[in-house]
């Protein structure tokens, strides 16, 4: 937490304490972050819009209520930003990108639904890679995201602006989306908590989909009973989405107080080896040995098809290409966003889509059309499909022993902007630790643990087994109280 | 040569819901462009589907009222393509595939066959998909050189019933249309009205010499939209394809179009510019999975079919094979007619007078026997005033068309009217008495054997009462009288 914190209050749930106190007003509160929002935005570039007209309403909604003494809700007057995936009715919604350049959604995401039923006050809409693809925040029609931690690098992504604003304190909490490490990735560069949820445990309605089998939305907090909370209210069965789960929503800040004791936490063997910079293992072990000391066990344990990225990447690269080329045909330019005029209709939607799409993007559509052409689809998709079969069997054989498993989030920490822009390879292996987790569905946070080198954050991801948040959150909160970076 | 054709078919029909398939909108048809709609079926970013359980349970119903087998577990699948009345830039559809179901499979379709017995038409299968759009582009108000789209038709339920190539020339074609038709509509599938486009048709069509075991190259002709025009368009591919072959052409794989008013056919596409479709299940959706108990349970639902109805209709009921057509035709009139029995009418009578008067009204009035205001037991209690020789039938008849018009009972008509016959045999006395009075020559006529003129004494005697007279009492007094 940086010295110079706009936040009079550390977490959520002391600002809601002192809305309710009257030690501060929302307005006051909201005031001060839209005056610090405007005052760094220029640097970090973490927002595409800033609502704040729609915030400070919220903001006299929440004291007008105070003020008659109702019930507050559990987010009551805490500035949140949302990852600018997630529809926000009335307020433009852009992924990032020159095709929703205009586009404004007539209806809010379920979690931004229930956000507004919290009392939380939304800012504005976070930066992020275009449509999600991307793990350095830099693929943006809106410029690349900068690490507040230092500004010559990147983010990491593809919720760069939602690791980034928390960083920078712009907002206390935030939303991003993961598919395939698009929480976990920024968090641990940018030194904040990032949740990535289990498949199925928070709606996607209203999340714009990159690849709807692996798109998860998660909170990103400066600490972890903050995420705890946002996961909290965000987290539940909703009927307008077929794949989220009637699974119970437990009390997750409880379960920060849990302690780590009688743990078993498995060091996945193929997470630690060739290509992990000595400083980041330096680190994660720190994070590992702090678990220890509080009395979990630590085992070794494999993960042969999920640890290989030769499996993982590819088959991730595949499915969810696929999926995208699929989900992102909607943008055609017939009924809403960027649309390039033309003599007649092909040239219209082959203009709108080589204009409006940024070359990331392209080439992702272009990769999925070709892995479900007739005559290579059971070459690529089916076989994928057969391999995040595989993946899955390791996890749950590893879940069989293990508790949790811990590992590093990323190979090296925030790497120089620009520097992977042209090898997209090399990119694509910034999530050779992250991706296994979206194609088993299961939660993982990235908890800070440490310095590199650099002098750079790093994150310790912790993963559980399908719906074991609980467990995550309280290792990850062991970490943090033990740390206290 | 002689040749014969193979011919299988797709029939896409729109299913009976009030709601869309993956989406709380109207289904309904003929509203203001583009006002049934959502995020949901408008393909919005962010917009997820969620399956409506009566649009399954529908397609569970005419499934296994054709005998298939309901899969445990199906899909639902991205057909991907771009088309402007196509929102999301994919159709969801289920869709065969090596690892995919759809929700039916196997079954099958009795025809009558022209020997007078019936042949079954196999079925492939029966899936469950969204509707597109529409595109309108030659209305006035449209400006010339633009299209408009209208997506209210988006995500309208339909299923698909694909059958075998078991059908062997244009007319059994059409036999099994109506024959599905019939089903749909019997089990409250499908409205079926063809006007609103409620049943689509493709047919693929191939020809074979006689004897040839391989089946021909196949053309698809798409989307015929009546079972008349389907069977005409598959005549004239026949013969199309029949002219080619024999004038040593050979018959491309292709896709038409069937235009009705010049009775030809156009090629849409040949097969190498066939699409990619690119199937793969849609993660949006989670598998459909029925179990045992669900089929059992849509099974008990299911009402007696056709088929069956003929049977016992013939089997429990006094009337002609031409009668049993028209009253099981449709569910509604097969319950009133039954329900006219139930009322103590005999079936022979109730039969005729259904498929006479009852019909004609139906017919002039273009309307369903549920819209009728003679209700069944009016209908009996008609007929009752009949066979207590209240009235006669020609008198009844002309109380059913009043019924028909005023929704009043019989016995309230006739009696406002003064309908009631006369059968007194004094009253009478007085008529037939001026009558004999009134014409001499014909009384000298009869009674010197000219039988025939019974008849014009009988027209006399009705015309003085206003028709009002007991025919038989009647004919029974002016054979005395003139005797």
């Amino acid at each position: 937490m940086s010295d110079d914190s706009v936040f009079s209050a550390q977490t959520a749930r002391e600002l809601v304490q002192g809305i309710r106190r009257g030690t501060h007003t929302a307005r006051e509160i909201t005031e001060k972050i839209l005056a610090h929002i405007q005052n760094t935005n220029p640097d970090i570039n973490a927002f595409i819009t800033i609502d704040d007209e729609g915030a400070l309403k919220a903001a006299d909604a929440v004291d007008q209520k105070a003020a008659e003494g109702q019930v507050l809700g559990p987010l009551a007057g805490v500035p949140v930003a949302l990852k600018d995936v997630l529809c926000t009715k009335g307020l433009r919604t852009t992924c990032a990108s020159k095709i929703l350049d205009n586009f404004i959604p007539p209806y809010d995401a379920t979690v931004v639904t229930r956000l507004r039923q919290a009392d939380a006050i939304i800012l504005g809409k976070l930066n992020m890679d275009e449509f999600a693809m991307g793990s350095s925040s830099e693929n943006s029609h809106f410029g690349a995201v900068k690490n507040p931690r230092d500004q010559t690098r990147v983010t990491g992504g593809s919720s760069g602006g939602s690791a980034a604003a928390v960083a920078a304190d712009q907002a206390l909490m935030t939303l991003g989306s993961d598919t395939g490490g698009s929480i976990r990735l920024p968090a641990s560069f940018c030194g904040v908590v990032g949740l990535k949820p289990t498949y199925g445990r928070v709606s996607r309605y209203g999340l714009i989909a990159y690849a709807s089998s692996l798109d998860q939305i998660g909170p990103f907090a400066r600490t972890v009973e903050d995420a705890a909370t946002l996961l909290g209210v965000i987290a539940g069965h909703d009927s307008r989405d077929s794949t989220s789960a009637h699974v119970p929503v437990p009390d997750y800040l409880l379960a920060c107080q849990r302690g780590v004791d009688g743990l078993t936490i498995g060091l996945p063997t193929e997470f630690f080896g060739e290509g992990l910079q000595s400083d980041v293992r330096d680190a994660v072990m720190q994070g590992v040995d702090i678990l220890k000391k509080n009395g979990a066990s630590i085992r070794e344990v494999s993960l042969p098809t999920a640890g290989h990225p030769a499996f993982a990447i590819a088959a991730y690269y595949i499915i969810a290409t696929a999926e995208a080329s699929s989900n992102l045909s909607r943008y055609d330019g017939v009924k809403y966003g960027f649309r390039d005029e033309a003599e007649n209709l092909i040239d219209m939607y082959v203009q709108t889509r080589s204009k409006g799409f940024g070359a990331e993007v392209k080439r992702r559509i272009m990769l999925g059309t070709y892995a479900l052409s007739a005559g290579y689809y059971d070459a690529y998709y089916r076989k994928a499909q057969q391999v995040r079969t595989l993946i899955r069997r390791d996890f749950d054989r590893a879940f069989e022993s293990c508790d949790l498993l811990a590992s590093p989030v990323s190979p090296t920490p925030a790497f120089k902007l620009g520097e992977k822009l042209d090898d997209p390879l090399q990119m694509y292996l910034s999530d050779i630790y992250t991706v296994s987790v979206n194609l088993a569905g299961i939660p993982g946070i990235s908890v800070p643990c440490g310095i590199a080198t650099e002098g750079l954050p790093v994150g310790l991801q912790l993963l559980g087994n399908a719906f074991a948040e609980e467990t995550i959150l309280s290792a990850a909160a062991v970490v943090e109280r033990e740390l206290a970076l | 040569m002689n040749y014969e054709s193979v011919i299988g078919l797709e029939v896409h029909a729109q299913l009976a819901t009030t709601t869309k398939i993956f989406c709380g909108c109207s289904a309904e048809f003929g509203a203001d462009p583009n006002t049934h709609v959502c995020p949901v079926c408008l393909g919005l970013p962010g917009a997820l589907p969620v399956l409506n359980q009566n649009v399954v349970e529908l397609a569970m119903h005419i499934a296994l009222a054709a005998g298939c087998t309901i899969q445990p577990r199906s899909r639902f699948l991205r057909k991907n393509y771009f088309y402007p009345d196509l929102p999301k830039g994919y159709q969801i559809s289920q869709f065969q595939s090596n690892e995919e179901m759809p929700l039916a499979t196997g079954g099958g379709v009795d025809v009558p066959t022209e020997d007078g017995g019936t042949k079954t038409i196999r079925l492939t299968r029966i899936h469950m998909e969204e509707d597109a759009g529409k595109s309108i582009h030659q209305e006035d108000f449209v400006a010339s050189g633009e299209s408009l789209v209208d997506v209210n038709r988006c995500g309208v339920p339909l299923i698909e019933i694909v059958s075998e190539p078991d059908l062997s020339t244009s007319e059994e074609a059409f036999h099994y249309l109506t024959s599905l038709h019939q089903l749909l509509v019997y089990t409250g599938v499908s409205e079926g009205d063809m006007e609103k486009g409620h049943m689509r048709i493709d047919a693929n069509v191939s020809i074979r010499p006689v004897g040839e075991t391989r089946l021909g190259t196949k053309v698809e002709i798409k989307n015929v939209n009546s079972f008349r025009n389907c069977q005409r368009a598959i005549e004239s591919e026949i013969q199309r394809q029949i002219g080619l072959l024999e004038t040593g052409g050979e018959i491309e794989q292709a896709t038409m179009l069937y235009d009705p008013d010049r009775n030809i056919l156009r090629a849409m596409r040949t097969k190498e510019e066939s699409d990619d479709y690119r199937y793969f299940p849609d993660p949006d959706l989670v598998p459909l999975v029925v179990d045992h108990a669900w089929v059992e349970r849509v099974q008990n639902q299911i009402p007696e079919l056709p088929e069956a109805k003929r049977a016992r209709f013939a089997e429990d009921y006094d009337m002609s094979a031409d009668q049993i057509e028209v009253l099981t035709a449709g569910r509604d009139v097969a319950d009133y007619f039954e329900a006219t029995v139930a009322a103590g009418v005999q079936s022979r009578i109730a039969a005729n007078w259904i498929q006479g008067d009852v019909m004609r009204v139906l017919n002039d009035r273009k309307i369903a026997i549920g819209d009728l205001r003679v209700s069944a037991e009016s209908l009996a209690e008609l007929i009752g005033l009949i066979d207590k020789g209240d009235i006669s039938t020609n008198i009844a008849r002309t109380v059913f068309d009043d019924m028909v018009e005023t929704g009043e009972s019989p016995a309230a008509i006739v009696e406002k009217k003064g309908l009631v016959q006369i059968s007194d045999a004094g009253e009478l006395d007085g008529v037939i008495d001026q009558i004999i009075a009134d014409n001499p020559d014909e009384v000298e006529r009869f009674k010197g054997g000219d039988q025939k003129l019974m008849g014009f004494f009988m027209g006399q005697l009705m015309r003085a009462t206003k028709g009002q007279a007991n025919p038989q009492k009647a004919s029974q007094l002016l054979r005395e009288k003139l005797g």
